[in-house]
């Protein structure tokens, strides 16, 4: 392999990375945007996204060794499955919504976060009782067809993510841009108190806010399944902090901002563990992101929040 | 402080009756009453904290009344939601226009109409916005925050009229504007009067709320207390000195 063909096959990795942990972060930019907080049950989530995704391929009769399914039977398997799981996870999200925050709408202070991360333990736990500690294959349908381009190797399961990706974050510019609702988001993020004099229901756009953001996690639990050809109840947090991470770097609550800090960490991810070490990635991670807040407090594409009151 | 002589075949819109609000324990607005009649320009004057915002507010919903009733065209709607105001013809202007500052003017203007089903309408109100305000159809792709001040005021106008109220509620629209734009957008809310909607405006300029009101309320501390003609109220000793006075004031400031 060249140098060259090193380089190309980072930016693979890393795009396929980092496609993951966009779809990941705009659930919580979506979230912050809306409510200023930090919805840390978002990580798990994810998780329960890759396991709903795992049962529903299994119930659709994949099979971890089974042979890998070709034309329309492929896309069939796929779109139901990806459809299957981006309801059932933006359903969770929206049932944890009203069952442990709307309580506290009201609330000052930290209560709501910490909320989260009490539902964020729970999930976890319920999936670790339920299901075990060990590591699950995680089935494919995708044939184990690759390209070679130069010295580097493209797989199909990154082309999968890549398309998918692509496709769930145009439908959410689309949805945010161009639908009432979408706008009503938008505007609630801007002025709360405006919106609502405006007629705007907030609690739907908050609804529709974790609906959306949990699909997109939801998404993403499936597609970490179908790279790592496995999935685990810990998924969630390494995963989800990295997320996060890309959220602040791209500037919480700007939804391009959290597609380019994404692919961003995902690139770093990719190019820190070929360059350093694996082990070193989050180190990596973290570093630039602390030099990012040091130099660019409001992430990459934010703003700095202007005085609300 | 004599009552509002409101005898049954008035046409009121809006009736304040007895409203009390307490921010806390803070008691804001006491035993409040305002009766406004459909096709009037009532005009609520008044010093800084006195409750002219927390009215704005109780009639939006935004706060509630601990006692006494808000009625808007004979309902009783202080229980209503801000939206289902929104719904039976009540818009704001808003104290500092409060536009959102990176959508467009034209998404401002939808957000305007946000209750109301798409529709031929919708772009009808939409011309009567641009007939009003040419500046607004120029600026309409442009994002709200970029605009100047005086622009944002007509956006924010133009906004309310899109929702086809019956009662446009303003909060100081002549807040932040040279003096060119204030006298602007005193004549657009005389138009718009004429066209048939009905204004409640709470302004610090007494001198030009007065020069276009029919009626005007004086509220001190919370409670009302005086309420006229905007004519009787310009030649009114105490308003003179206590509010009139205090624009020259400002003029020169």
């Amino acid at each position: 392999m060249t140098s060259f063909d090193v380089y190309l096959q980072q930016v693979i990795n890393g795009t396929s990375l980092g496609a993951m942990y966009a779809l990941l972060a705009l659930g919580f930019t979506l979230v912050y945007g809306i409510l200023e907080l930090i919805n840390f049950a978002h990580f798990n989530v994810f998780m329960v996204g890759s396991f709903v995704g795992l049962g529903m391929l299994e119930a659709l009769g994949v099979a971890p060794n089974g042979a890998a399914l070709t034309g329309f039977a492929l896309v069939g398997v796929l779109l139901a499955t990806f459809a299957v799981t981006m309801l059932a996870s933006g359903l969770l999200g929206v049932g944890i919504e009203r069952i442990a925050l709307k309580p506290l709408r009201n609330v000052k202070g930290p209560a709501a976060m910490i909320t989260t991360i009490g539902v964020s333990y729970v999930l976890f736990n319920l999936v670790l009782l339920g299901l075990g500690a060990d590591a699950k294959n995680f089935p494919s349908p995708l044939p184990s067809v690759s390209f070679a381009i130069g010295g580097a190797v493209l797989r199909l399961r990154e082309i999968l993510i890549w398309v998918v990706s692509l496709a769930l974050m145009g439908g959410l510019t689309y949805f945010v841009q161009f639908t009432k609702i979408g706008k009503a988001m938008r505007a609630t993020a801007q002025d709360p108190e405006a919106a609502r004099m405006m007629g705007v229901e907030v609690d739907r756009v908050i609804i529709a806010a974790f609906f959306l953001g949990s699909a997109l996690a939801g998404a993403g639990g499936l597609m970490f399944g179908l790279y790592y050809n496995l999935t685990s109840y810990v998924i969630g947090f390494t995963a989800g902090l990295r997320a996060f991470t890309a959220a602040v770097l791209g500037g919480i609550g700007n939804v391009p901002g959290a597609m380019l800090g994404g692919i961003l960490i995902g690139l770093i991810e990719a190019f820190g563990s070929y360059w350093i070490s694996a082990a070193w990635a989050d180190v990596v991670i973290f570093s630039i992101l602390v030099l990012v807040l040091v130099f660019k407090p409001a992430g990459l594409l934010g703003r700095v929040a202007p005085n609300k009151s | 402080m004599p009552r509002e002589t409101t005898g049954p075949g008035d046409d009121l819109l809006l009736e304040f009756r007895d409203v009390n609000t307490y921010y806390g324990d803070l008691h804001v607005l006491k035993d409040v009453n305002y009766s406004i009649r459909r096709g009037e320009i009532v005009s609520l004057l008044g010093g800084n904290a006195c409750g002219k915002s927390t009215t704005m507010k109780t009639i939006m919903g935004v706060v509630r009344p601990t006692r006494g009733s808000v009625v808007f065209d004979g309902e009783a709607i202080e229980k209503l939601s801000t939206s289902a105001r929104v719904k039976r013809g009540i818009a704001p202007v808003l104290e500092a226009r409060r536009l959102f500052p990176r959508m467009t003017v034209f998404e401002n203007l939808e957000m305007g109409a946000y209750t109301r089903k798409p529709g031929p309408e919708f772009n009808e109100d939409l011309e009567r916005v641009y007939s009003l305000f040419p500046r607004v159809k120029e600026r309409r792709a442009q994002l709200a925050g970029t605009l100047s001040g005086g622009e944002q005021q007509m956006v924010a106008i133009g906004r309310a009229l899109m929702a086809r109220p019956r009662l446009i509620c303003m909060d100081e629209p002549s807040m932040g504007l040279s003096p060119l734009y204030v006298e602007q957008v005193f004549d657009i809310i005389q138009e718009i009067n004429r066209q048939g909607t009905t204004i409640f405006m709470v302004e610090q300029n007494a001198a030009m709320a007065l020069s276009i009101a029919h009626r005007a309320y004086v509220l001190q501390t919370g409670v009302v207390v005086l309420n006229g003609t905007a004519a009787e109220l310009r030649e009114n000793p105490s308003i003179r000195e206590a509010y009139l006075g205090e624009l020259q004031v400002n003029a020169t400031a």
